[in-house]
């Protein structure tokens, strides 16, 4: 009580400037427990961005911004995009620095050296209520580089701290998009990854020999190997893109010799799979959902999602990679298309909040509505999951971000 | 197959003999059946929402459509109880590239002389596809890397085994269809013979047109001199563009950019084209223009702008814009670029944009009906029309209804309920085999 009525000083000295927002809600969903929404509730900013009180017996203290809407969710996060990489232009050596096609295995290449948070796409996704990334190297070589979570807001990366977490995964896909010249086939493809990886294991050993022993001289430095190190010491996960269930069963088998974190992006066919994946214990990241059924994709089905959903494995959905136009997706577009297809509603929406922080270890944080957490959020005038719905406002960090009602 | 059309093909061999037999004796015509759904909520389109109604049809046609207690439902009429679905009419998509459709090649950038008619693939998914999305009717174009890029077909999504059983046949016996042009971006490349600006681009057409011009006066005397000793000697080419000059072919014009929009308004002008904008990313840039002009559009809802630097102004409210101005509208899916499952959701992001609802289902339906010129036999649930219909599970602009039924001329050509049909509604395991559209630019 003291320590509210101290803040809400602190916050009337700041009214002028920076007013700290509170929002009043018709449904609002917390995305704790239960996953159902409370009704006529309130939440409450910190001036530190994150969440000061979630109820329905909270006084709006004076001085606070009161954004008066029927629908708030936590802000909607894309579990894997290449937003900010794949620019609007599409325009190569210009906008486009997802794919770097010079050699087949390039995991050395960061997403924060790539990432323009100024792209109109970004600007995009966040009137829309999209508050955070996980963005980085798209598939299309048999490992691109990495992958990074940023929020929406961030328009260019100065320092590591301007993402929530920096390296994310290593990107890699399995399938026909990862074949050109070399890799040609889907055999050789693993070969090449399976001898990366075993070169990283060799570059493990000889730097733990040459720390336990002064007489043996590390490794040259090989900021390839290193992150690959890093992959096979659990450290930084490796996303696996596989459509086809030969390429997801592929994906299974490298896991099982190389003992890495494996999260499987993709899997159009994961429904081929559901006992071996859930046996796996390993999260999916769906394809969107409104992919187009060709190449590999082209047993892809909108009740994936559901199915996962039955099976108890964990997912969420991403934007993905657009290779032409819409240059991108919006996820929780996917998320709703998934819900006429068999998902419940709640679970749909956790796919694009809650099960995505939990996927990408950041649920302490972002995903949900509590207090301590990022006050991160999405306010709607209806359904978030309609399509005829506006997105009226975005928060991010506690500040307006957005309110252009679209 | 489906249930109700099960019991059709297992009483077809009882009933067609007979009917062989009788026609050869010139007996009188086969009793045509009589379908009624009974208790639905029906969108006409032509006329406001109606709750509790019936449609009634007889073979092909429809024969009344009202508030059910106003419907007299004869004898032997099949009733089919529609109570809490909702019946719109079959939807027309304006611009489409299913079927596996190809056109003109890299040989040159104008070839009118190319017809889709010999691409189409009539057992290619993408067709079971456009059924399961509610798709009756549809444009099936080539694609928009060359100003021109060959004639269309309008097709009616029926079965069939060959292209021309899905195709719609004019008053004159000819099949109908359009012709595909393009400007901006697409058809730029770096090589000639095709263009490397704008510029060059409507000079190509206007030298191509001006020829038509002379071509089609020849023709006209050819034709009025009706002179059996003489012979014309026909050019493919140029009897297409003569067709679009006479009026009797629709020229559909992919266009993006505010400047291309009005480079298309002015060929219209010199040439007196009958033109309708496809695309049209920037329309609220010239929506005073367009409407002024007398153009019909026909717009695409993407979930992002950009692809290309040409679509990165576009906006979701062209749709909003061009409807204040009274410009007719409809939309289509350009089947790749929206999967013709997502259509009714595509006019739903023009509600969201500020379209009206009744604007937006005109523009899935009767719009693209009239702006394919088949207005007078489909697009509106009207009695004397064909009898192209979709059974929804609700609300058409949630995104929680599904497509239950979708019927062309009195026959249904999907059933969500059908194991095989469900697969081409969902995906599954296949449901592809789909050969790649080849009518777009995707690049990998």
């Amino acid at each position: 009580m003291f320590k509210s009525l101290l803040l809400s000083l602190l916050s009337l000295s700041l009214t002028a400037a920076h007013a700290q927002i509170a929002v009043k809600a018709d449904l609002l969903f917390t995305m704790t427990g239960d996953l159902k929404p409370i009704k006529n509730a309130i939440i409450l900013c910190s001036p530190d961005g994150t969440i000061q009180a979630v109820g329905t017996d909270i006084q709006i203290p004076e001085g606070y911004q009161t954004l008066t809407v029927k629908v708030a969710t936590p802000g909607i996060i894309d579990a894997h995009s290449t937003v900010g990489l794949s620019g609007i232009l599409n325009s190569p050596k210009h906008d486009q620095e997802q794919l770097e096609k010079s050699a087949p295995i390039q995991p050395e290449l960061r997403a924060i050296d790539a990432y323009n948070g100024r792209d109109p796409l970004v600007k995009w996704l966040r009137d829309l209520g999209v508050t955070t990334v996980h963005t980085g190297h798209a598939p299309g070589t048999l490992i691109s580089g990495q992958l990074m979570v940023v929020k929406t807001n961030v328009p260019a990366i100065t320092s590591l701290d301007d993402t929530l977490v920096p390296t994310s995964a290593v990107a890699a896909t399995l399938g026909s998009s990862a074949l050109s010249k070399s890799p040609g086939t889907r055999a050789k493809a693993i070969a090449l990854l399976r001898a990366e990886l075993l070169k990283a294991q060799a570059h493990a050993r000889k730097i733990s020999t040459a720390e336990a022993d002064d007489e043996k001289d590390a490794p040259a430095p090989n900021i390839k190997l290193q992150i690959l190190v890093d992959v096979l010491n659990k450290k930084t996960p490796l996303l696996i893109n596989a459509q086809r269930h030969q390429d997801i069963a592929s994906a299974l088998r490298l896991r099982e010799e190389f003992g890495f974190n494996l999260i499987l992006d993709g899997a159009a066919e994961a429904y081929l799979l559901l006992e071996e994946i859930k046996a796996a214990g390993i999260p999916v990241i769906v394809h969107p959902t409104m992919g187009r059924p060709f190449g590999d994709l082209e047993n892809m089905t909108f009740t994936l999602a559901a199915q996962l959903h039955q099976k108890g494995i964990p997912f969420a959905f991403q934007s993905g990679y657009e290779t032409y136009v819409p240059k991108t997706r919006v996820v929780h577009f996917e998320a709703a298309l998934a819900a006429a297809y068999g998902l419940p509603r709640e679970i749909a929406l956790a796919a694009c909040t809650i099960y995505p922080a939990k996927i990408l270890g950041l649920d302490d944080k972002i995903g949900s509505l509590a207090p301590g957490k990022h006050a991160d959020l999405a306010l709607f005038d209806g359904d978030p999951l309609e399509t005829t719905t506006h997105t009226t406002h975005v928060i991010i960090n506690g500040k307006l971000v957005s309110s252009t009602a679209k | 197959m489906r249930s109700r059309n099960l019991l059709a093909l297992a009483l077809a061999p009882l009933i067609a003999f007979p009917l062989i037999y009788s026609s050869a004796q010139e007996s009188p015509e086969p009793e045509l059946k009589i379908q009624a759904f009974t208790n639905a909520t029906i969108y006409p389109v032509s006329s406001p929402k109606i709750e509790n109604a019936t449609l009634l049809l007889k073979g092909d046609t429809i024969i009344a459509v009202g508030p059910s207690d106003q419907i007299d439902i004869p004898a032997d009429a099949q009733r089919i109880d529609a109570t809490g679905k909702t019946i719109i009419p079959g939807l027309i998509c304006t611009h489409s590239h299913i079927g596996s459709v190809s056109g003109a090649d890299s040989s040159s950038p104008i070839q009118p002389e190319v017809r889709v008619l010999d691409s189409i693939d009539v057992r290619d998914t993408s067709i079971n596809k456009a059924r399961a999305g509610g798709i009756t009717t549809v444009n099936l174009m080539s694609g928009s890397g060359h100003l021109l890029s060959g004639q269309t077909l309008y097709l009616k999504l029926r079965e069939g085994n060959t292209v021309e059983d899905l195709s719609i046949k004019l008053p004159d016996g000819s099949l109908a269809y359009g012709v595909k042009m393009a400007n901006g971006t697409n058809s730029i490349r770096d090589n000639g013979p095709f263009p490397g600006t704008r510029a060059k681009s409507a000079a190509l057409v206007r030298q191509k047109f001006l020829e038509a011009q002379v071509y089609q006066k020849k023709r006209a005397k050819h034709l009025e001199e009706n002179d059996p000793e003489k012979t014309f000697e026909r050019d493919l080419a140029l009897e297409t563009l003569a067709d679009i000059l006479d009026g009797k072919r629709t020229v559909h014009h992919h266009t993006h950019r505010h400047d291309d929009i009005l480079t298309v308004l002015r060929l219209k002008e010199e040439f007196g084209f009958k033109v309708v904008l496809h695309h049209v990313s920037e329309a609220w840039k010239v929506a005073d223009e367009i409407a002024a002009a007398d153009v019909p559009c026909s717009l695409i809802f993407l979930d992002s702008p950009g692809g290309k630097l040409e679509a990165r102004d576009f906006e979701w409210r062209n749709g909003a814009e061009l409807e204040k101005r009274g410009v007719l509208t409809a939309l289509h899916t350009d089947d790749p670029i929206n999967d013709s499952r997502w259509f009714l959701r595509n006019a739903a992001i023009g509600v969201r944009a500020g379209m009206s609802r009744e604007k937006a289902l005109e523009a899935l339906t009767l719009s693209g009906a009239k702006i394919l010129d088949l207005d007078k036999s489909v697009g509106s649930l009207e009695p004397g029309k064909q009898a192209d219909f979709v059974l929804l599970s609700g609300d058409p602009f949630s995104i929680y209804t599904r497509i239950l039924e979708t019927h062309i001329e009195g026959k249904q050509v999907f059933d969500l309920e059908d194991p095989q049909d469900r697969l081409f509604a969902e995906g599954g395991y296949g449901a592809g085999h789909n050969r790649q559209a080849t009518g777009c630019c995707f690049y990998r």
